[in-house]
């Protein structure tokens, strides 16, 4: 095999295990010159680990290959919807590594961290402002990971209440995230999932009869995973706490509605936000993130350790609240990503957000209109940050499917969008342009979408086998589930 | 030339006003605002108070401010109790900075995450070779969460309703599980003896080193945790693993540990990176995404080379596909602190590993023995130990911190409420490879002054 | 475009696409499976989740489940009974549920409580008639 670049073939076939020879080393670890404590006892140690042996320059290069097989919101149009994949500004990054903020340790004390602590106690208070709750801990480490400890709020609650034992039940629309009825259920709940109307929005008379003295609490997606605005979510809010249950919002599609409306406003009593999503910070390929949970004055002692606040004499400090979940986590979350999420709210303040809603919006809505006919629309109202189309048609008719449209879009240069979500949706493609997509960056994005719909037409097969100008073509899944290899072994390659 | 009003309204928001009028027009709405017509008019565009923006060189004059707020970041600092400063090399950083990895998201699409997916079964390899597991995730949020998990499967699979806490273990990893715990049902008991757990207990969970920094025989705790019919959890930190003994050989049935710490500076306790491997037959039953190696499809481009690939796999077992009975509800988790993590275990190979571990022992050994060595100054022992030690001094744990850092110097953490005797009166001193030599004869200095004073 | 499914003529069958075949030399007994339509839906079949000898199935409920690369579908038990046998062979070569859904890709076999129930299942027009409808 000749060269080692990303283009070889059959790149993938050999790790860095496989790349290394016995001697060579990346980097040099001092020698120990003082006096040489014994070691504990052999049976407590081991022999050695099995590692690769890489010179520097060949593992740099063996990791600059892999990210060259790989796409990045800096590599082009990534529209995955439900993901609000916008441009990640290269200063939240410069910020969060400054040594002031990098190396502070999560166990010192308060006075030593006043930098980082400011920081959190303004972002918290941007967000409980931008909210309408101004409750918050930002120790969640992602959107589920806040759907946790809201939920968790909402038992210990109940519990305070004595209605744990009898409010067994989460009542969850069939469109949310699967995060929400799995979040639901960790937290001993039963899920009642409640059926989309036709207009795209929560049934009302379901969730009128299904509400009892048996339900915890409703989680709704606002705006929802369809790109719709639950129209009346504040009457429903007004139902749900007649009724004696909370109303849990997944705020992961907080970007559309930046500025624009509240939840405490409309009734919410808890929810959390993806920082990773709306504030603009890397996702890492997946993660690091951070989900912040905010909520209502009643649910607030139950919010999960710690939280940030400031005493009289203008220190910042980390408390646990009174009747708190406790800790979700070791620490107090991913502070670097929180760094990042206030440079970004720092950076647009409140213009600048009500700006970036709007443009999502905008730009979701010219998908929309420049797709029109192409596929179809299920729910044909205006959206909100997102839109989902379906293939359905086209499977029906030409036998392609949504994921070998998405397939023949990687030919094309885009990023696919969200596929398959939400389940409500048949063959469905959910497509999220965010703000900070040009016009024409969108034009294209579309005339491509419209162009692998005639191809599905003329020619499916093309479709069936696609992408063809991708490091790599389809991969059999089947075997991968059915023989699991898991991890490098000696004589993989 | 276009003046700044009709222009794009930010940097981050390339839009102009032209645009905006063409594709309003496009859409056949009069304006942004009638696109929200469906949000409540009397709650819509509220009055919301946040500070001014700024322009990027204000906003790094601030956050520059703001760092400095915090302590001098090279100033000496002997904090550890679950999170170390490590020596990290360079091209760690260097490298997870390349933004095809950093702004990418989970690999739905492996044609184009062959680098995210490549990197993550790296990260798996790595991770077993270092737990002595048969197969890990991909990574969750951190190691408490990740133990927390750990129970869940425990509790799952024994279908037993208690899981029991070794100490001494770290007190954030008690809270998380009893948070995590609460919600599925679960009793904690924190346990002083292997004797202690029962035919009721799903698990035995033991941290390696312990939170006093001891090391512990996990193959003895392996057998009790057997003995009645439990799981046992190790939650070893991975650094200690490139010298100590590898949990899997000693009998764990499951490893968590925390990451972060070879990833990056400590940033506050996060990102931080959640280890979780276990045994083959709990795989079905692991939290988190795992990454699959397979091959091309024969007719997958008509190629017919069936090249090697990575895809996510086992996804049977998640959130977005199995909802309500989902072995976790994890989605977004730490993807680029593994590929960092990988990267410096890997730049550091096997004698790299093994020698930074020794470079550790050999520095905490050291200090710890000057420590000793000066009138009115203990340093407890319960054991062999590996980086973290007990320091006892002539004044009270909390007045000795005191005086440290009136002196710029982050004394260790105090611990001296713990139940241990040995930890009666004392701080908890963190020494790594990492730790400058002069940060320690400032230390020595610092602690005979105060010594002398008492 | 709509695929022609098999849909054998000596086969009973539930509305949630399992087949049932009565054993002819043991007519107390039966075995199980899923259908063609069933595993064409389902996609490829990656691992199954199936009920040991010896377990107590009953009529309607889920007795098992069947993982694919993409989704996750539960096995309902067609009638009361003990399960007897189950298909060992899908341990390791799951596929066989898609390659041969009526033959070697078949699941569980049970003793049935009451043959009775029998007379509740679908025949294969009956069967074909409700894929139809899809
Ligand atoms: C609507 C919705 N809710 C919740 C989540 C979960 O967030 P995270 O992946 O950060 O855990 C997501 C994204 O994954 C989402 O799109």
């Amino acid at each position: 095999m000749s060269g080692s670049g990303p283009g070889v073939a059959d790149f993938g076939a050999r790790l860095s295990f496989d790349r290394g020879e016995p001697g060579r080393r990346a980097v040099d670890v001092p020698s120990w010159a003082g006096e040489e404590a014994p070691l504990p006892d052999d049976r407590l140690l081991r022999e050695s680990v099995r590692l690769p042996e890489l010179s520097q320059g060949g593992l740099v290069r063996y990791y600059t290959a892999l990210s060259a097989r790989n796409y990045g919101i800096d590599s082009g149009t990534y529209p995955l919807g439900s993901c609000t994949m916008k441009y990640n500004p290269k200063v939240n990054d410069t910020v969060a590594s400054l040594f002031g903020f990098a190396r502070a340790h999560p166990q010192a004390p308060a006075e030593d961290v006043q930098g980082t602590l400011r920081i959190q106690l303004e972002l918290g208070n941007g967000l409980g402002e931008l909210t309408g709750l101004p409750n918050v801990s930002l120790a969640p480490a992602a959107g589920a990971h806040g759907e946790l400890a809201g939920v968790f709020m909402v038992a210990r609650a109940l519990e305070d209440r004595g209605e744990l034992e009898t409010r067994r039940r989460i009542l969850v629309p069939d469109s949310a995230h699967g995060t929400n009825p799995a979040t639901a259920a960790m937290a001993g709940f039963k899920v009642t999932q409640i059926p989309t109307g036709a207009d795209g929005s929560l049934d009302r008379a379901t969730i009128q009869r299904e509400l009892d003295e048996t339900v915890a609490a409703v989680m709704v997606t606002a705006p929802n995973t369809l790109g719709l605005w639950e129209r009346g979510i504040e009457e429903v809010a007004g139902l749900i706490h007649d009724a004696g249950g909370y109303l849990y919002g997944d705020g992961a599609n907080f970007n559309a509605i930046m500025g624009r409306v509240r939840f405490g406003d409309l009734g919410f009593d808890v929810v959390h936000l993806n920082l990773h999503k709306s504030f603009s910070t890397p996702h890492g390929g997946g993660g690091p993130g951070a989900g912040p949970v905010l909520c209502s004055e009643e649910l607030a002692p139950y919010l999960p350790t710690p939280v940030v606040e400031e005493d009289d004499d203008g220190l910042v400090r980390l408390v646990a609240p009174e009747r708190s979940i406790g800790r979700l986590q070791q620490f107090q979350g991913n502070a670097a990503v929180l760094v990042r999420a206030y440079a970004y709210m720092r950076a647009l303040g409140l213009d600048g957000l009500r700006a970036a809603s709007g443009q999502a919006v905008l730009n979701a809505n010219y998908v929309r209109a420049l797709l029109h006919g192409h596929y179809d629309l299920p729910y044909d109202r205006p959206v909100l940050h997102e839109v989902v189309f379906s293939g359905s048609r086209q499977r029906r008719e030409l036998g392609v499917r949504t994921y070998d449209i998405a397939k023949r879009l990687i030919d094309h240069g885009f990023h696919p969008p969200t596929v398959y979500f939400p389940l409500i949706v048949e063959e469905a493609l959910m497509i999220e342009p965010t703000e900070s997509e040009p016009p024409e960056a969108i034009e294209a994005l579309v005339e491509a979408l419209i162009s692998v719909a005639k191809e599905a037409e003329s020619d499916p097969d093309t479709l069936h086998h696609a992408p063809w100008t991708a490091p790599i073509g389809r991969l059999d899944e089947a075997t991968a589930a059915r023989r699991p290899v898991l991890r490098w072994q000696e004589d993989s390659e | 030339m276009s003046s700044r009003s009709s222009g794009s309204p930010h940097p981050y928001i390339p839009a102009t006003g032209a645009d905006r009028a063409r594709m309003l027009e496009r859409i056949g709405a009069p304006d942004v605002g009638a696109l929200f017509a469906d949000l409540p008019a009397a709650m819509r565009d509220p009055a919301i108070h946040l500070p001014p923006a700024l322009p990027e060189p204000e906003l790094i004059a601030l956050m520059e401010e703001l760092a400095g707020a915090n302590a001098d970041p090279w100033r000496p600092d002997f904090l550890g109790a679950g999170a170390y400063r490590r020596s990290i090399p360079v091209i760690t950083a260097f490298l997870i900075g390349r933004s095809e990895f950093a702004t990418s998201y989970t690999p739905y699409q492996p044609e184009i995450s062959q680098g995210t997916l490549q990197a993550a079964f790296e990260y798996q390899s790595v991770v077993c070779e270092l737990t002595g597991m048969d197969v890990s995730n991909a990574g969750l949020y951190d190691v408490a969460s990740a133990t927390a998990e750990a129970c869940l499967l425990a509790a799952r699979v024994t279908k037993r309703r208690i899981v029991a806490l070794l100490e001494p273990i770290h007190p954030g990893t008690v809270e998380v599980v009893r948070a995590y715990a609460r919600g599925a049902g679960l009793r904690v008991d924190t346990v002083p003896s292997p004797e202690a757990i029962g035919e009721e207990h799903a698990c035995l969970v033991a941290q390696q080193p312990d939170f006093l920094g001891t090391i512990v025989d996990l193959e003895p705790l392996a057998a009790a945790a057997h003995g009645v019919g439990a799981l046992f959890v190790a939650v070893a930190d991975p650094f200690a693993l490139g010298l100590l003994r590898a949990p899997g050989d000693a009998g764990a049935d499951i490893v968590t540990g925390e990451g972060r710490d070879l990833a990056g500076p400590p940033n506050y306790g996060g990102p931080s990176l959640g280890l979780f491997a276990a045994r083959t037959k709990y795989l079905r039953q692991m939290p988190g995404r795992i990454v699959g190696r397979t091959r091309e499809l024969a007719d997958g481009n008509g190629r017919g080379e069936e090249r090697t690939g990575y895809v996510l796999t086992l996804q049977a077992r998640e959130q977005f596909i199995r909802r309500e009975r989902a072995t976790s509800n994890v989605s977004t988790a730490q993807a680029l602190i593994a590929v960092a993590f990988t990267i410096t275990v890997q730049a550091l190979g096997p004698n790299g590993m093994r020698e930074s571990a020794v470079l550790c022992y050999q520095r905490a050994h050291d200090a710890a023995s000057r420590i000793a060595a000066l009138p009115g100054y203990e340093t407890p022992e319960r054991g062999p130990w590996f980086q973290e030690f007990l320091v006892r001094g002539p004044i009270p744990a909390a007045e000795l911190a005191a005086r440290l850092a009136a002196r710029g110097i982050g004394a260790g953490l105090d611990v001296s409420a713990r139940p241990e005797p040995e930890a009666r009166d004392a701080l908890l001193f963190a020494v790594t490879e990492a730790t400058p030599e002069a940060h320690v004869d400032a230390l020595i200095g610092a602690l005979a002054e105060i010594g002398g004073e008492a | 475009m709509k695929a022609d499914y098999e849909v054998p003529d000596n086969l009973l069958y539930t509305d949630e696409h399992e087949w049932l075949r009565r054993d002819e030399e043991n007519p107390d007994q039966a075995t199980i499976g899923i259908t063609d339509f069933a595993q064409d839906n389902v996609g490829d079949v990656v691992y199954l989740e199936l009920p040991p000898e010896g377990d107590s199935v009953s009529a309607g409920e889920t007795c098992g489940e069947i993982e694919s690369a993409k989704t996750v579908s539960d096995l309902y038990a067609p009638v009361d009974g003990v399960v007897v046998a189950t298909n060992g062979d899908l341990e390791d070569q799951p596929e066989l549920v898609n390659d041969s859904p009526y033959g070697d890709g078949w699941m569980i076999r049970v003793r049935m409580a009451d043959a009775a129930q029998l007379d509740d299942l679908l025949d294969a027009s009956a069967y074909r008639a409700l894929i139809e409808e899809h």
